[in-house]
């Protein structure tokens, strides 16, 4: 039987949907803008902010009426309580994304160090996380999310490898100090980016098939 | 917890019709249990095999074993009247009894099994009043026609009538689906209070009640008993498609 309240539940989906594609834009424009040297890309940036943030604030309202009126229960509740999640997770993305943003301008103001190969391929990784687990989310998808928890690790290291390798540019030039350590934060927020993509996954897993494997608790 | 009730392969039927089929289900000491599912599905019945009122039917049968600490209330010894002595019960609609009082409602049960010390007797009534959560609004009022109380109050009195001869257990079949949304709320608050002395099991069509006040629930379609689990798992993780379906409102 098709209820209202799944009409409602679709709705809500679909909310998630649009804000985590204004959050994927959001990534993706502010590591371009640093790969490309394109400022006018950052503006774009913060001005998908604002939208992502009044998405934020409406899905919340949305899921609280929904736990209020409706009073769901079972896979209805899992699916409401994981959208708040969800809705928490994609506005730090696009905050990550501000950041990045924020670090290129700074970057942009001074002349390269070293051509950037790992940042890009980090991005690279922590975007397909991110669209991933939102694929999962759509679909339901618990094979797909578990794939993106194995992927994790993968942005640890990369983000270990550039944090050691911008410390030998830093003590061999001081002059570089400035510009490493931007780059550092740009990688740490793209590792931030894969550990809400994580996140993201784990709630997916949760909502369809009940089972809470955060913090590495096992599958029961 | 101890297992109050353990109920092995019951079985029920109305004549030819098999009212509930092969159950088979522990109950809790001081639990709260809640039976749920759709109307025809046999949960009244089954708990009214729980205290033999199930035969009293014409026609009516009933097989398998409903063990009471360990002794088959179906057993040819067993005294049907001493079960429903050690098991209450709590019926739908407000019954008290018409031409008594609200104390003498409540002392039926007592003299019954041959209470006769008035003074006892008045100390029991007001003790069951009070822990039904009805003595403040009748202690003036004790020797009015119980007629006169609202329908929440009557129902109210009926469990202080059925705990005043000290049950085990207290079988209770929708006892706030006719009540008002405050009435229910201080039954089920009541519930959450005795459940300390007494084992409960309390048949409901309302979800959220069953949510609100019970620690097991067991889900019954069609005779069968689907899913029996803590409510806690029932209402936010259901192992059945069918449990998941009824209790989001997708059937039923």
């Amino acid at each position: 039987m098709e209820r209202k309240f799944d009409e409602e539940l679709k709705e809500l989906s679909g909310m998630l949907v649009k804000m985590g594609s204004l959050a994927q834009t959001m990534i993706h424009k502010s590591v371009k803008a640093l790969t490309d040297r394109d400022t006018a890309m950052l503006r774009e940036v913060y001005g998908l902010e604002e939208s992502v943030n009044a998405m934020h604030v409406e899905i919340d309202d949305f899921c609280l009426k929904l736990l209020a009126l409706r009073q769901p229960q079972a896979g209805d509740l899992r699916m409401i309580t994981g959208a708040i999640k969800i809705n928490t997770d994609l506005e730090r993305l696009g905050d990550q994304a501000v950041n990045i943003a924020q670090r290129t301008e700074s970057l942009l103001e001074r002349p390269v160090i070293k051509p950037l190969v790992d940042i890009p391929r980090e991005s690279t990784i922590a975007q397909k996380m991110v669209s991933d687990s939102l694929d999962a989310f759509i679909r339901k998808d618990v094979k797909l999310a578990e794939d993106v928890l194995t992927r994790d690790d993968t942005i640890d290291d990369i983000n270990n490898q550039i944090f050691r390798e911008l410390l030998t540019y830093m003590m061999s030039d001081h002059t570089t100090i400035p510009t490493a350590i931007d780059l550092i934060f740009v990688s740490k927020n793209l590792e931030r980016i894969a550990d809400h993509a994580t996140n993201i996954a784990e709630d997916v897993i949760f909502m369809v098939i009940g089972k809470d494997i955060r913090h590495h608790m096992a599958i029961k | 917890m101890a297992k109050k009730l353990v109920i092995e392969h019951l079985n029920a039927w109305f004549g030819a019709v098999q009212a509930i089929k092969d159950i088979t289900i522990d109950i809790e000491e001081n639990g709260v249990t809640a039976v749920i599912g759709p109307s025809g599905c046999g949960k009244t019945t089954f708990v009214r095999c729980l205290n033999r009122i199930h035969e009293v039917v014409d026609s009516a049968r009933v097989s398998g074993r409903v063990m009471l600490d360990g002794i088959d209330i179906y057993s040819k010894t067993s005294d049907p009247v001493l079960v429903r002595r050690r098991i209450g019960m709590v019926f739908q609609k407000p019954n008290p009894f018409p031409t008594m009082s609200i104390f003498e409602n409540v002392a039926a049960g007592l003299k019954l099994n041959g209470i006769k010390k008035k003074d006892r007797i008045a100390d029991t009534v007001e003790q069951s009043l009070k822990n039904a959560a009805l003595w403040d609004e009748v202690k003036d009022k004790l020797f009015k026609p119980a007629t006169t109380l609202s329908g929440g109050q009557q129902q109210r009195l009926c469990i202080a009538r059925t705990i005043a001869i000290e049950p085990e257990i207290v079988l209770m079949d929708e006892p706030a689906s006719a009540l008002d949304p405050i009435s229910t709320a201080r039954i089920e608050e009541l519930i959450q209070q005795i459940k300390e002395r007494y084992t409960i099991v309390i048949v409901t069509h309302n979800m959220q009640q069953a949510a609100r006040v019970s620690d097991y629930t067991g889900f019954f379609l069609l005779g069968e008993l689907i899913e029996f689990n803590r409510t806690s798992d029932i209402f936010t993780n259901p192992i059945d498609k069918r449990t998941e379906d009824y209790i989001t409102g997708r059937f039923g």
